[in-house]
């Protein structure tokens, strides 16, 4: 057998591990050992990638905690003072823009997250077992994932339009006398999250889909035997062995619903409306830096709101690993 | 078998198996109505879509007519002064361009790294693809900004490809990681016991065989640049502007021209939906990858 490696199916980790044959490295004038060939590659094959990312990332992270603590207004390169702290008080005591905007971010990405899973789990295990005219679904299923959320916010713009539009009209058949959905205040946001339920819970099925297909049969088919009904089947076999995909959609969606800005701002605009009624961090954030160059504290608020998400994801992962230990 | 699913809770304690029968009867029962609810979804999720390509072809009168439904002769009117439109042309060519490169040029370092880090395992690169993902763009524009226009380079092609390469690296790293992972490390052993280098395993063994995951990748990199708003938004000038943010540009006309709309719309859409018609496997693949390690 040509494979040095153990005969079990060996893990990434125990690959390289194992002992590599020294004798087919030493061709030619390398001197250097296996390993050292191995880290040298590594690491010349990793560089550009890593260096790339780390470099878009570093610098712009340092830049901006440095702005956050000085009275930056304007323009970037103006003299600035450093006033310390005093950013990030007078953000956490805006009680008019500030703290409102956090609380549309919460009730926007809890409200749209919670009904994406629930939906995407239902329909995930709907669509479990093979149907025909599943390559079909699932390509519909892809296409509000894939299209451009501005054409999004565009299209959802044309059927809610209040005086025209094809959802008011629908509503009539019903008895339901016309909404304003996007054009007022109350409704904007619950508006937006229907938007992104819409938008995103395909996103969840396919990962719920993804991670049912990895599930082994034989815990299901035991509990089956044992007269288990279909509810008492999911919820105490298929739901606890889903668990970390669960959570893994939660993170990968929960971070994405945090940062919604382009349908946000393409049906809203600027300020997420004239009363601020869609305005979340991520939106309000821009405001402030692009509409009012107010960059000391608009980076303030970009320093909390990048902690608050690393926080929760900090959380949600803890949450992920508990269930594998 | 198929009836498992079906059965209702009303004998949870009996493991003896219904009359044939009425189980039958009860299974067919759910596959309807499990078909019907799946057909209800499509529905739910393709008809705004199709509203929004049906708008297209309609004239604005017809448009703002809610009466007018999917059945109306269509006019291929707005597509004409859409492409009659010089920015509408040339935006679409900005999202081209800005597209293909930064695939390609994050391919090239992305796939390489991926494939050292599934052969030598490098835990921490997982983490950096992850703080990437969560770090708010907009407190990266500043100091991009700051630092491109210090280089004078705001406004110009090489900053926005470089801006959604900042997407499209950790996009194909996170995605080709698994993918390496998944391949045998049988077939480069053997071709290194025959005297191939490590490097050169993985480009004549690796590398061909992981041409579907590297497709899917790039593919699903594309499509993210193409859909890109907020880099643009700031980074480009009047003539590299990209699509997206001149379909927002439009939006303010959308009382007065919605047909218009909808064709620019339609025009942004139309290579996305393709894609997701002729490549929904691996697009799926590469869309739901990692998801089940965790």
């Amino acid at each position: 057998m040509p494979t040095p490696t153990s005969t079990e199916a060996p893990t990434a980790a125990q690959r390289t591990a194992a002992p590599v044959d020294r004798g087919t490295t030493r061709r030619g004038r390398k001197v250097l050992t296996f390993e050292q060939a191995n880290r040298r590659l590594k690491w010349s094959l990793l560089s550009p990638a890593l260096g790339f990312v780390a470099l878009m990332i570093i610098f712009p992270l340092v830049f901006t905690v440095n702005l956050s603590l000085t009275d930056a207004f304007g323009a970037v390169n103006a003299d600035n003072v450093y006033i310390g702290l005093q950013n990030f008080a007078d953000a956490l005591t805006d009680t008019r823009r500030f703290w409102p905007a956090v609380w549309r971010t919460v009730y926007f990405t809890v409200g749209a997250v919670a009904l994406e899973t629930v939906l995407g789990l239902a329909l995930a295990m709907l669509m479990r077992k093979a149907f025909r005219g599943m390559e079909i679904v699932r390509t519909v299923l892809m296409v509000p994932l894939l299209a451009t959320p501005v054409a999004i916010g565009i299209l959802w713009l044309l059927i809610l339009d209040p005086t025209n539009g094809i959802a008011n009209h629908l509503l009539g058949f019903v008895g339901i006398p016309p909404q304003e959905f996007l054009g007022s205040v109350s409704q904007s946001l619950p508006t937006l999250m229907l938007i992104d339920v819409w938008q995103w819970t395909p996103m969840m099925t396919l990962l719920l889909l993804a991670g049912l297909s990895t599930l082994p049969e034989e815990p299901e088919e035991a509990a089956l035997m044992d007269g288990a009904n279909a509810w008492q089947r999911f919820r105490h076999i298929i739901l606890p062995m889903l668990r970390t995909t669960v959570l893994t959609a939660l993170v990968l969606r929960g971070v994405d619903a945090l940062k919604t800005f382009d349908v946000i701002y393409a049906t809203k605009g600027p300020g997420g409306g004239s009363g601020f009624e869609a305005e979340t961090l991520n939106v309000y954030a821009y405001g402030l830096t692009f509409d009012y160059q107010e960059y000391g504290l608009a980076s303030a608020v970009l320093v909390l709101f990048t902690l608050f998400i690393v926080a929760i994801v900090v959380l949600l992962r803890r949450r992920t690993g508990r269930t594998e230990a | 078998m198929s009836t498992a699913v079906a059965s209702a809770p009303t004998k949870p304690t009996a493991p003896r198996p219904t009359a044939p029968g009425r189980r039958r009867r009860k299974g067919r029962v759910a596959a309807w109505l499990r078909a019907v609810t799946i057909t209800v979804v499509c529905l739910v999720v393709a008809l705004p879509v199709i509203w929004m390509i049906a708008a297209a072809f309609k004239t604005n009168v017809q448009v703002t007519d809610p009466t007018v439904g999917l059945i109306f002769s269509p006019t291929l009117e707005n597509f004409r002064n859409a492409l009659a439109d010089g920015a509408i042309l040339r935006s679409l060519g900005n999202s081209l361009i800005v597209g293909v490169v930064s695939t390609v040029l994050s391919a090239v370092i992305a796939v390489p790294a991926a494939w050292a880090v599934g052969r030598f395992s490098m835990g921490r690169t997982g983490s950096l693809v992850l703080v990437a993902r969560i770090v708010p763009a907009i407190s990266l524009l500043v100091p991009w900004y700051y630092l491109f226009a210090q280089l004078g380079l705001v406004g110009s092609y090489t900053v926005l490809v470089l801006s959604h390469m900042f997407v499209s690296v950790p996009l194909i790293l996170w995605i080709m990681i698994g993918f390496f992972e998944g391949l045998p490390i049988e077939l480069e052993e053997a071709a290194r016991t025959d005297g191939l280098s490590a490097f050169g395993a993985f480009l004549r063994i690796a590398l061909p065989l992981a041409a579907p995951g590297t497709a899917s990748a790039a593919v699903l990199a594309f499509i993210f640049s193409w859909n890109n708003f907020l880099f643009a938004l700031i980074l480009a000038d009047e003539n590299t502007m990209t699509m997206p943010v001149t379909l927002f540009n439009f939006i303010s006309y959308a009382s007065t021209d919605w047909g218009g709309l909808m064709a620019a719309a339609t025009l942004m859409t139309i290579p996305v939906v393709l894609a997701a018609v002729f490549g929904q496997k691996y697009l799926v693949a590469g869309l739901t990858a990692g998801a089940t390690k965790g």
